[in-house]
């Protein structure tokens, strides 16, 4: 499995990438939109697991773009909102089907990434 | 039921909801930076339990890292403990110089979603005066919120005080590229205008300098049976 982690909290990001990779999971990380399309160009990941309040671009806008040229590329949003009701009702039939409250427990967040990739 | 609003309540509670859950996302951050790290922790150790070895430095290194994010969070709570004070008291004295730098840390988050840098310049003399200071952070946030979204390509949006005439204040906001005429008409909007009533400040523009200054009085009385 390879993952493409985007968050603008680099500590977090770097960190989770190097928690993954300890548990045979290869993980790549951006800060933001843009960096992630630039990787996009020359590696190809399995899944994205993207924060939804990404500076400039949302995590939203981040995956329409990557949808439009990697149709087959799945999604986990991660997001600090206080609840998950809380979380659903600010983003209502935006697309998001899969999301994890940060703090994200990490045996969540692989159990969640295998869960959606075997889904589709 | 029905029940009356005016806009300056209505303005002030979406003002300070829209604040307060910025920053609790904040703290959710921090959280799961230290959730991270100390996870990162856990994960060495159980290495050095199977004979891994584990090098002291980066030991040290992500303790220091989870120290910097608790600092990171006292330094959130304490804005928003201060923010949530300022409804306390219909007026008091307030520090411009001091005020501004509070406001920038609480704006922070919008500034880094808008990839917009925000400055203040700091003053050598105290700039005190007497306002409504709830009413005051509801109005320099309204600013603030219009000034990141002119700012220019340079993103950086310096916000300056200095003594004005009457013993008042000034207020800069500067480096405002993108300030037209058509979007100076947009701001503020009819319903926030009691704002600036409430406080008998002044907003004024100056494309040709790029910038926006509010005008604040040395003193207000308010009527709180208004």
């Amino acid at each position: 499995m390879r993952v493409l982690l985007v968050d603008d909290e680099k500590e977090l990001v770097s960190t989770l990438a190097e928690r993954l990779s300890f548990r045979g999971i290869d993980a790549e990380w951006t800060t933001s939109g843009a960096q992630a399309l630039k990787l996009l160009e020359t590696e190809v990941f399995d899944i994205a697991v993207l924060d939804m309040k990404l500076p400039k671009m949302s995590g939203l806008e981040l995956k329409k773009e990557i949808q439009a040229k990697m149709p087959a590329m799945k999604f986990i949003f991660m997001t600090g909102h206080g609840s998950g009701d809380d979380f659903r009702a600010g983003t209502a039939e935006t697309g998001v089907d899969y999301y994890l409250i940060k703090p994200v427990k990490i045996e969540a967040l692989i159990e969640r990434m295998k869960e959606v990739l075997r889904k589709n | 039921m029905s029940y009356k609003t005016d806009s300056i309540s209505e303005i002030g509670l979406q003002f300070f909801g829209k604040i307060s859950s910025s920053n609790f996302h904040e703290i959710k951050n921090v959280l799961a930076i230290i959730n991270e790290t100390a996870g990162l922790l856990e994960d060495f150790s159980l290495m050095a339990e199977q004979g891994v070895p584990v090098g002291p430095e980066r030991m040290k290194d992500l303790s220091s890292k989870i120290m910097k994010q608790v600092r990171r969070a006292d330094g959130i709570v304490r804005s928003i403990n201060r923010f949530s004070h300022s409804v306390d008291k219909p007026t008091d004295q307030v520090d411009i110089a001091e005020f501004l730098t509070f406001m920038i840390g609480l704006s922070e988050r919008f500034a880094a979603m808008q990839g917009v840098t925000l400055k203040a310049q700091p003053s050598d003399i105290p700039l005190l005066i007497t306002t409504a200071p709830f009413l005051l952070e509801n109005l320099v946030w309204l600013c603030l919120d219009f000034a990141m979204k002119v700012a220019g390509a340079g993103k950086t949006v310096g916000l300056a005080a200095e003594k004005a005439e009457n013993n008042g204040v000034r207020i800069r906001f500067t480096n405002l590229d993108g300030l037209t005429e058509s979007l100076i008409s947009t701001f503020p909007k009819e319903r926030e205008k009691a704002l600036p009533d409430a406080l008998q400040a002044e907003i004024t523009t100056d494309i040709g300098a790029k910038e926006m200054i509010l005008r604040l009085p040395g003193d207000i009385t308010v009527n709180s049976n208004q």
